[in-house]
């Protein structure tokens, strides 16, 4: 069982000089083994600086980052250690494809790991059939797919090295309907197989309340609220007020009990609305 | 961190310095270089060094940012110096020695020279943004427009190139964090294996930045962009009394030292 | 009201494609209408949008803006300055290093004197609520904001259109809110015509007519109530249904009796609550 976790994580950009700026305060955060988080937070909230201490491409200005119970900032080994053990994908991914095949540009992170090439082969193999990349693909050149089939490659490209964390930055952004509904589901089942943390950043509640075990609110680089979805939406206001989104299914659940239709209580699915709803008819109201 | 590098150096504030049009900026600058390279003697290099110091003080600039600016070249400005000190034949300093007096002389002076040169293009600089450069520019070089020298077309590229600085910047950035999350090293290594490093960086740079050149100049059209025939700009560059009058100023500093090299001579 | 955009009977073929990305389009978008294109990647949205400032000209068949073919390349600055265009990545659409000088970009082009161009960009900031940033550097601004000053940069031009290519795509929820009722106040208060394609069914929803592309065809058009009370045709389409519709479609199912056109949270809210009768 591995665990990462943040001992008062703190980051400041351009210390020192006037455009000084705290991006993480003092952040205490533990992810233990096979969670499914949703990170939520404005753009500017310091969620994606959080993120990218989290595989240490950033390095704290105070605080620790512990993997296992090792400081990962300990020297430039397990600096690098760190990156094989926590796979970060970068929004708008594709950007990144480099190589000249599907196939090599996924086997790039294990290659940096210095595996040999049954073991690259098996978990090239391996990261496409979890990203839903046909083999057929393997030998096209990445830069003449289409935009959603590349996003699933750069992600395979992360999951080839094996992470027992996986951090993906709004994977979804500007994947039409279809498309972000199916990358989810591969997210889902590569947890449920694999048995990772798996830490989504991401705008879209209704995503995150339907799938995530545990929801993390960051604002203003602390973190402003974190709980399971039923916990985090059951106070809606609060999130309203940090001008954030709610679940829609919560935004009506909402409204509702404004109007004394539904009893307080959290919902933030659509099947936790439906329920709620179905059973007011039941019970015909006296 | 590729964020950290300060790019343009224009410190912006309210001199009068400041507020003066770029083209005389530009036109001073110009003749500022050609009366310093018409000093010969001690007292030249004094009447321009003492105009630099007068534009400093007016301009608000510290010493203090020049000297910072003037780092990088120091190994230039040394280089130069320390020739001139072995290379300039005359009376030896002591009996023997290759280093003569005229020697030592000569290296101050060249040394005076580089140095006032860069001060006097960073003056221009720092006090005048990036795109005023370029607007006067584009004004001073219009005549060109007669003998077919593309002056629109060339400024339009400069002012673009400024815009997307920062962005490449940022990108790359991206680009670089992406790549060493996928374990890749770009510090260690001999010469080959880190030029080979770069390639996952500049692949994706290039393809971006093809795909970005694309969609601008599709969103330049969407927006009539038709070439320079016909445009007009809403910022238009006015003379104003203070331009005329360091105009003038600073001819008569070049007819100055003008008279000085005859006498001299 | 009148016809601004026709199509008629449009064929088109990127060059070195063998696949027809629009294959015969029909479409008439009447003047001060607000129109919602959607369908999955590569239905031919943003083919269909490049075809309407004659970025893009059609094969076979025929768009009319404003009266004119755009085929006529005469034309071409009329049509352009007619229809504005905005587009997905806000970095690729702004040209200058100051936000005024961008949102001067387009009337500078069009030769309008200085000091009406002036106005027209201080008009055009205050449209969009970024009067108070025109002096600054537009890489430095939020996703939102740089859309917005895209969108002020149309507007200088003064055009009766304005089409807008997935503008909130790249934009957080924020950026989404602020753009999007940029949008809808250009067509509701200045009665400009807009077209907006997107991803988000949510951002259709306000919306007059909905029109629903796939594979070069229009699958779909209709009001936005009409198209989202058939959740069949939605998820045949790959497109997701407003939580408030899937909500009183489900309860439908159960036995209630709703009516699938309260498409905001708060009429479908209220519509429970009659129907409750509470």
């Amino acid at each position: 069982m591995s665990e990462l976790r943040c001992e008062q994580l703190r980051h400041v950009y351009s210390a020192g000089t006037p455009f000084e700026k705290v991006a993480v305060d003092c952040i205490d955060l533990t992810f233990p083994q096979g969670q499914l988080v949703g990170l939520i937070g404005h753009t500017g909230s310091g969620k994606s600086t959080l993120i990218q201490h989290l595989n240490a491409l950033l390095t704290p200005t105070s605080g620790r980052v512990l993997y296992d119970g090792r400081d990962i900032n300990e020297n430039k080994f397990t600096r690098r250690d760190i990156r094989h053990e926590v796979g970060l994908v970068f929004q708008y991914p594709e950007y990144q494809l480099f190589e000249e095949t599907v196939y090599k540009d996924i086997a790039f992170g294990p290659g940096n790991m210095g595996l040999d090439k049954n073991e690259i082969d098996e978990r090239v193999t391996e990261a496409a059939g979890f990203t839903g990349i046909d083999r057929e693909l393997f030998e096209r050149s990445p830069l003449e797919l289409s935009g959603g089939q590349k996003r699933r490659i750069a992600i395979a490209g992360v999951i080839a090295m094996r992470p027992s964390v996986l951090i993906l930055d709004e994977p979804t952004a500007g994947l039409d309907p279809a498309g972000s509904r199916q990358l989810l589901e591969n997210i889902c089942a590569y947890r449920a197989e694999t048995g990772s943390t798996v830490i989504l950043v991401s705008h879209n509640m209704d995503d995150v309340a339907r799938i995530a075990d545990r929801i993390i609110v960051i604002s203003g680089g602390n973190v402003f609220m974190d709980g399971t979805p039923a916990e985090v939406f059951a106070d809606p206001e609060k999130l309203v007020s940090q001008g954030l989104d709610v679940p829609k299914a919560t935004a009506i659940a909402m409204k509702l009990r404004e109007y004394g239709v539904l009893p307080e209580g959290s919902v933030c699915t659509h099947e936790q609305l439906l329920a709620a709803l179905s059973s007011l008819r039941e019970v015909p109201a006296c | 961190m590729l964020k950290d590098i300060t790019l343009g150096q224009y410190f912006p504030g309210d001199t009068i310095v400041h507020r003066l049009d770029p083209r005389t900026k530009l036109i001073c600058v110009i003749l500022f270089i050609v009366a310093l390279f018409l000093a010969v003697n001690w007292t030249g290099y004094a009447i321009v060094l003492a105009a630099t110091v007068i534009f400093m003080i007016l301009s608000k600039i510290s010493p203090k940012r020049i000297f910072s600016g003037l780092k990088p070249m120091l190994f230039i400005i040394v280089l130069t110096g320390a020739l001139n000190i072995f290379y300039t034949k005359g009376t030896p300093v002591v009996e023997g020695w290759m280093i003569t007096w005229e020697g030592i002389e000569r290296a101050v002076q060249m040394i005076l020279r580089i140095t006032l040169l860069i001060s006097g293009t960073f003056l221009l600089t720092y006090t005048t943004s990036p795109i005023a450069i370029t607007d006067g520019l584009e004004m001073l070089l219009k005549p060109l427009k007669l003998i077919r020298f593309p002056v629109h077309e060339m400024t339009l590229m400069m002012s673009m190139a400024l815009r997307f600085i920062p962005t490449l910047i940022e990108e790359t950035d991206k680009i670089m964090s992406a790549q060493r999350a996928r374990g890749a090293d770009f510090e260690t290594g001999g010469l080959i294996k880190r030029a080979k490093a770069l390639l996952p960086i500049l692949v994706p740079l290039f393809v971006s930045s093809f795909r970005r050149a694309d969609e601008l100049a599709v969103a330049m059209e969407s927006r009539c962009y038709h070439g320079g025939e016909g445009r007009t700009r809403m910022k238009q560059l006015k003379f104003a009394g203070r331009d005329y009058v360091t105009l003038t100023l600073f001819v008569l500093f070049l007819a100055g030292m003008i008279l000085l090299k005859r006498t001299a001579a | 009201m009148s016809e601004i955009i026709r199509f008629e009977s449009v064929h088109y073929t990127y060059p070195g494609d063998e696949l027809e990305s629009l294959c015969g389009v029909s479409l008439s978008i009447e003047e001060g209408s607000f129109v919602a294109v959607v369908g999955h990647n590569g239905s031919g949205k943003s083919t269909l949008a490049k075809h309407m400032n004659a970025i893009l000209i059609p094969d076979e068949g025929k768009v009319t803006v404003c009266g004119t073919d755009t085929s006529d390349q005469d034309r071409l600055i009329d049509i352009r300055r007619n229809v504005g265009m905005v587009f997905q990545n806000p970095d690729n659409q702004i040209v200058a290093n100051v936000v005024e000088d961008d949102v001067a970009f387009a009337p500078e082009n069009l030769g309008v004197e200085p000091s009406e161009i002036r106005n027209r960009v201080d008009e055009a900031l205050t449209l969009v609520g970024m009067y108070e940033y025109r002096q600054h550097a537009p890489h430095l601004l939020s996703g939102g904001q740089k859309q917005r000053i895209a969108i002020a940069g149309i507007i200088a031009m003064k055009p009766r259109v304005i089409v807008l290519d997935e503008p909130t795509a790249m934009l957080d929820p924020i950026g989404r809110r602020e753009v999007l009722s940029t949008v809808k106040e250009l067509c509701r208060e200045h009665g400009m015509t807009v077209v907006l394609i997107t991803h988000h069914m949510d951002e259709c929803i306000d919306a007059d007519r909905m029109v629903i592309m796939a594979d070069g065809y229009i699958a779909a058009d209709g009001t936005p109530a009409q198209l989202f009370a058939d959740p069949e045709l939605m998820e045949r389409q790959g497109l997701d249904v407003p939580e408030t519709v899937k909500l009183m479609y489900a309860l439908n199912k159960e036995g209630w009796d709703l009516p699938l056109d309260a498409l905001g949270v708060e009429e479908c809210a209220e519509v429970i609550r009659k129907a409750v009768g509470k």
